[in-house]
Order: C-alpha cells, then structure tokens, then sequence
C-alpha cells in the first residue's frame, strides 16, 4: 500500500489537476482509500493508470456497497493493484439515492479498465447502480426480468418479506 | 478323516451319483410327473414378470448428470474408484436425459435453474426417480434467502432426500441403495401412482373451433 | 468487377446454446455460440444458474457464522474463501494470529490447492477424452479428503479456519499421514504426466489453441495460472507475501506461450511446488496455541469454563452474539488456485458483517473466454473451458 504520506501526495496531485476530485483521503489498518467524487472519476481512474509514478494499471476489483442510513448512500469501489510496486490503493466514489424510481449513475470504466465489464454489470444486478456508456447493461446473475435490487439493505433476505401464520388473518392466503 | 469326515463324503458322493442318475434320466426322457417338476424346481428361478423387471430395473439405473455444486464433487467421487457406484449398477452416466431413468439432483437449485431442471425432469422417460443430494437441495439448506428454492420438492417429485453438506459419498451410495430396495418394494411405475396425484393432470384447453 | 456483392451462401450463422445441463461445461454455464460452420464467430457466457445470494445471506449473521457460507462459493478451494475472509476480519480487528496457525493454515491451503488441481486435471482431460485420468487424479483426492478428514471431521467445507488461527490443533498420527502422502505424490503426477505430456491427440488439441496474448489477459483483469501461462510471472504469494509464505522457499512456474499446453504445464508444476510447500511447513511447524489469545474474539479452552468466570461470560458473548469489529472496511486478496480471490468486508461495528463482498477469480478470468474461443472450432472452445479452469459456485456466489 501506499502509506499515509504517499497517499496524500496522491491526493495533492489529484487535486492540482482537477479541482474537488478527491474528497479526502483515508488510510487506516494498512490499507489506502480515495474518497472521490463521482463525476470525473474517468479522469482519476486515467490518471492513475497512465500517469508513470502511479502506473495503477490492474483493476482487481469493481464492487459496490450499501451503507443505508449514512448518506451518500452508495459507493462504488474501484481496487487498483501496481504490479510493479506491488501497491494496493482503493478508490471509492460515493453516489446518492436519487429516490423514486430513479437509479444512481456513473460513468463506466470499460473503456479504462476492461476487466470491469462484468462486474459493474454485477453492480449493475444487485444495486441498481446504472453504469453511463456500458456497452451490455443487463442484469448477469439473476433471472433477467427479476423485479429489485436484491442486496440493497432494505431488501429482505428471503426476496419477501416473512408472513407467519398468526398473521393469517391480516393476509388471508398469503401462501397462494 | 474320521467316520464322520467320510461318511460326509460318501453321503454328498452318493448324492452326487443320485443326481447323475437324476440328470441322464432327464436327458434320455425318463423323468416324469413329480420327479420331473422336482428337478425343474430345484435349478430354476421362477418368479414373476413384475418382480423380475424390478429387480432389473433397480439394479440398473442409469444418473443422469445433474451435478449444479459442490455435492457434485461428491457425486463424482462417489463414481470415482473408491466407492465405485458402478458395482451398484450406476454404470454410466448419462448425460442425455432421453437415456437416463435418475436424476441425482445435486446441489443447490436457484430460481434461475429451476424451470431447467424442470424441463429435463419432464424430458426423462417414464419410469424415473429423483434423489435430491445434500441440504440445499432437499429444504434450501443453509440458504433461506431470495435466490435459492427451499428444496426441489416445491417443483419436483422427489423420491429420496440425501441429507448431509456434502453428504458423504458413502451417504449417497446409502441414498442409491435405499431407492433400490424401494423400487423393487413398490413396482408402480409412475409417478403419479406413486404420489397419489391421479388426477392432477393438466391439459390445454380446446381451442373454439374459428 | 461487377459491383453487385457476393453473397457466400454457404457461410451460415448459427446461434446455439451450450448447456446449462451440458456434460462438458464443468458446472451450470450456459453459452451463447453464433457458430459458421465449425468456427466460433461469438459468445457469450450467461452465468446465475447457481446464483445463491450468499453474499446477502452474509449480512445476517455473525462473523464466524459467515464463514461457513464463503467457504461454499469457490467450492473447490474452500480453504482460500476462508483465509479470505478470515484474514480480512483478522485485519480488520488488528489481531495477529499464532506463528502455528500460520504453518497449519499454509499447510491445509497447499493440499488444497493441489486437490482442487487434481480435480481440474481429472475432469479436463475428461472433457478431452483421456478417462483414465479421471480415475487416477480422484484416487489421490481421495487421500487428501482423508487428510482433511483427519484434521477437522468433514472432507469438504471443513469451516477449519476460524477468526485468529485454526478451530482445533491437527491430531496425532496427522503428520505421519501427511509425510506418508507426500512421498508417494510426485510419483503420481509423474504418472499423470507420463499419460498425457506427449500423448499425441492431447499435444493437438491443447498446442496453440487459445493464446490470448499478456497485455490483453492484463486489461481482462485475468490472474493465476492462466496469466502465469501466458509470461507474467505474477503471484500474490511471492508479491503480497501473507501466513508463512515469506519463509518457505518454493518456485512459482511461469509458461511462454499461452496456449492450452502452457496451462496444463504450469499447474502439473504448481502441483509439484505444493508437495515442497506441505513439507517445508511441516518441517518448520512450530508449537504454540493454534487460535488467538484474545478471548474476545476466539472460544477459551473448554477446561478454563469451569473454574474462571471471565471465560464463561466471554464464551457466552460470543456465541450468543459474536464478536463485534470496530467501524471500517477493507480488501485483502490471497493467492487461490484460480488466481486472485479477494474479500472485502464492511463492518459497522456490530456483530455482523455489513457488506461481504468476494471477488472471485472465476468471474473474472470468464471474460477471456471470447477472446480465447473467436475463430476457433467449437470442440476447441470446450478445450478452452476446460483449460480455464471455472468454478461456477464461485462465479455466480
């Protein structure tokens, strides 16, 4: 990992180049974070895989999360891996709920990172994070007309919600 | 050695000369009535159609491979050299589901995958039986969430639930062994006897004729 | 030249479906294959026939309950899904495990690997034909099923691995077994290469088929011996090195070309260096506790319940709700036998995790499956699949 002062070199470069990118920096138990702002995180991604002190140029991973009652609900991950220097650093963009039946979006990454096609379609599947300039947006791991976002926290586990049956009478024949 | 120990032998000898004699008769057309219904007894297996079949039927079942997760790993080992389930008749698994008459369900049945395993169940010839292997495909398992069917008898008739996570392969051969002795305890063919569900047919509807 | 175009009438394209119920697709994968003739002109892989929402499962139980539902996703290389995710919480916690966890870890993650290539190897030559590998290769499996039998009850999905070491100290008699399996392996795999190195059918049909060139396996994301094959000597256990990787001295082997050969060598030879592996860390298995001191996050010993209170509450709080993590989140990847299998664990400082999150190698390395299959015949795309080495537990989670 980069450790806590090269990350804010990082940090410092990325903000010279543009301005109100990097929202801050996070560096605790060994592993570095770039908290950034959505909207140009095409330009950071390219930045730091071309740019020849960083050379991040392997995308490990592509995942999301959902921290429900904190606000900005959503953040997308982004881990990058320098092989050379065999460093690890995270790059989080944090989106908001719209609300409704609105979906977050962010540019996709695929033209960046190829490797980032099916996972932001996992992304895609599970939080209903709509990925701007994805060439095959479509749900991958559940059935493709499936109605929900199934791992966003206030959906329920079990795909509806538990209906025991001393409740019969409040939903009569529930089970049919 | 001894009086005993010869007197055995002259008795099965002398049984032995009595079954000769017994033989040439037969050949030579001399055996009749009783003594010849004896002699066909003594060496013939008779039997009836149904049981025969039966015990064909289940000494010859042919997997159809259905392996979906890890209880498929066990389900090859179970074919693999150590338990071979060859010797029970499991020879070959068949991966066409026209030639297969089981279907060892293993592994955990998502909604994605369960209209598939449904439509090689109904692709399978008459007569066939379902063992669900493993938790997870018997209730759901350990998966009571959104993506798994909490077991395959919500969609399928199953004839016996494997429990274990994987269960061993000894546990599955225990599986194959009891469907044997239940096929050739209850011959109806059919899974619609065998269930009590006569009756429960659907057919399309007739169309008004335009 | 006349200007109307030619139409070749006898080039057709053809969209069929492989699987999901196939023999060959080593799991339930489905593929989309537009075929002319016999070539393959595209595909496209559709996965989630196994789809079992583990990851969401995972939110609603504690930590160490979650360990039985990561270690089914790979469902080959249980041992890696667990240091995934144990190592993350252990890091997340800022604990360290015992220099003896560390060897037995190492040592349960070196059979491992060498099972779940032993069973690649049985049912990919299966697919190419070669039967008898299938025997062989199960033989030894089972002997290794035995090890881990051994060691902790169960053959597969052993949930050995606990947060801050090991569940239980292996068992007398463990190491003798252990010894006795691996004098007799190399002697094995010399048998399977005996079988299969110059077997003229196997050279045809894995030589030069499906070279995907280094940069592009790069760009795909693709780790393991599939990017080894291809000449990027990339391993996180000589990069990133973790347990006791740093102190044992092992080879990582490295192919040229990248074709189907180069693929199928570089494994036969991962498969010798985890035979060293097992030994040296038997040899340098130290004594010790073999879980972590900390009775906040480990069980005490059951001797200690009848006489110290503290252990009593401890066990009581920690089978009743866990162990609680304090806020944050992080990745921590291990090397599997597929390539990079990572895990990302969110905590919120209760007992449960908020987000798991594991980033399977199979998923990713599924991508290079068009790149490898395009222009080549279909009986080489199953050569392909074979080769590539999915896991469709692990891909669909």
């Amino acid at each position: 990992m980069p450790d806590a002062v090269g990350l804010e070199v990082i940090a410092g470069e990325l903000r010279e180049r543009s301005e109100g990118s990097v929202l801050e920096t996070s560096f605790e138990r060994g592993s570095a974070t770039l908290i950034v702002d959505p909207e140009p995180i095409l330009s950071v991604l390219r930045w730091l895989r071309d740019w020849p002190e960083q050379r991040y140029t392997f995308l490990s991973s592509l995942h999301a999360a959902d921290y429900l009652p904190a606000e900005p609900r959503f953040a997308v991950h982004y881990e990058l891996l320098s092989m050379e220097r065999a460093e690890r650093l995270n790059v989080k963009a944090l989106l908001p709920d719209p609300g409704g039946d609105d979906l977050p979006e962010i540019d996709s990454c695929v033209e960046v990172f190829p490797t980032a096609d099916f996972q932001e379609r996992e992304a895609y599947d599970f939080f209903g994070i709509r990925f701007r300039g994805h060439p095959d947006l479509r749900r991958i791991l559940m059935p493709e007309e499936y109605v929900g976002w199934p791992q966003r926290r206030d959906f329920p586990v079990g795909g509806e919600p538990v209906i025991f049956t001393n409740t019969e009478r409040e939903v009569p024949g529930w089970y049919r | 050695m001894g009086a005993g120990g010869t007197g055995l032998e002259i008795e099965r000898a002398s049984d032995l000369r009595v079954r000769q004699h017994r033989a040439r008769d037969l050949l030579r057309g001399d055996l009749e009535g009783e003594e010849l219904e004896r002699y066909v007894e003594d060496r013939v297996l008779t039997t009836t159609l149904e049981k025969a079949l039966t015990w064909a039927r289940s000494n010859a079942m042919w997997p159809a491979t259905f392996g979906l997760a890890c209880c498929a790993i066990e389900m090859m080992s179970m074919v693999s050299a150590r338990y071979d389930s060859a010797r029970y008749g499991a020879e070959v698994f068949r991966a066409s589901p026209r030639q297969a008459d089981m279907l060892i369900l293993s592994g955990r049945v998502s909604i994605k995958m369960a209209p598939v395993v449904r439509r090689i169940y109904d692709q399978m010839l008459e007569p066939k039986w379902v063992l669900a292997m493993g938790a997870c495909s018997s209730s759901g398992g350990m998966f009571a969430n959104y993506a798994v069917v909490q077991g395959a008898d919500k969609f399928l008739p199953v004839d016996i639930h494997i429990p274990g996570c994987p269960p061993r392969p000894e546990a599955l051969l225990h599986g194959v062994l009891k469907l044997q002795r239940m096929i050739q305890g209850k011959p109806d063919l059919g899974w619609r006897r065998r269930y009590n569900a006569e009756g429960t047919e659907e057919w399309a509807k007739e169309l008004p004729n335009a | 030249m006349s200007e109307t175009a030619v139409v070749d009438r006898t080039a057709e394209v053809m969209t069929i479906n492989v699987g999901p119920h196939h023999p060959a697709t080593h799991g339930v994968l489905r593929l989309l294959v537009q075929l002319e003739g016999e070539v393959v002109k595209d595909l496209k892989p559709i996965v989630g026939y196994v789809h079992t929402g583990i990851e969401k499962s995972c939110e609603e139980k504690a930590y160490w309950k979650v360990i039985p539902f990561v270690e089914r996703m790979d469902y080959l290389a249980y041992y890696f899904n667990m240091e995934a995710f144990c190592g993350c919480v252990e890091r997340l916690l800022e604990i360290e495990i015992p220099e003896r966890a560390k060897y037995l870890r190492v040592i349960h993650m070196e059979l491992n690997r060498l099972h779940s290539h032993l069973v690649w190897l049985g049912t990919s030559a299966l697919d190419l034909g070669a039967i008898s590998m299938f025997w062989y290769c199960f033989r030894e499996r089972d002997s290794i099923l035995d090890l881990f039998e051994m060691s902790s009850g169960q053959r597969m999905h052993t949930r050995y691995f606990q947060v801050g070491g090991v569940m239980e100290d292996i068992p007398l008699g463990f190491e003798r077994k252990v010894r006795a399996f691996l004098e007799e392996m190399p002697s094995r795999i010399d048998q399977y290469e005996a079988l299969l190195d110059r077997n003229e059918i196997f050279l045809r049909r894995t030589k030069g088929v499906g070279i995907v060139s280094r940069e592009r396996l790069l760009e795909l994301g693709v780790t393991g011996p599939l990017l080894r094959a291809a000449g990027e000597p990339w391993d996180l256990r000589k990069a990133e090195p973790t347990l006791c990787y740093g102190d044992l001295d092992f080879k990582v082997p490295v192919g040229t070309v990248g074709d189907g050969y180069d693929r199928y060598r570089v494994r036969l030879e991962e498969m010798r260096e985890s035979v060293k592996l097992v030994g040296q860390a038997l040899d340098g298995l130290p004594e010790g506790p073999h879980i972590t001191d900390d009775r906040k996050v480990a069980l005490p010993p059951r001797h200690e319940l009848s006489t110290s209170m503290e252990a009593l509450i401890h066990h009581f709080k920690l089978v009743t709700e866990g162990f609680r993590v304090p806020p944050g989140e992080l990745y921590y990847a291990t090397e599997s036998p597929r390539g990079e299998l990572g895990c990302f664990v969110v905590a919120d400082g209760s007992a449960k995790p908020a987000r798991v999150h594991i980033r399977d190698p199979s998923f990713v390395n599924l991508q290079m499956l068009r790149d490898m299959s395009l222009d080549g015949y279909l009986a080489d795309l199953i050569q392909n699949l074979a080769m590539l080495d999915p896991i469709l537990g692990g891909i669909d989670r």
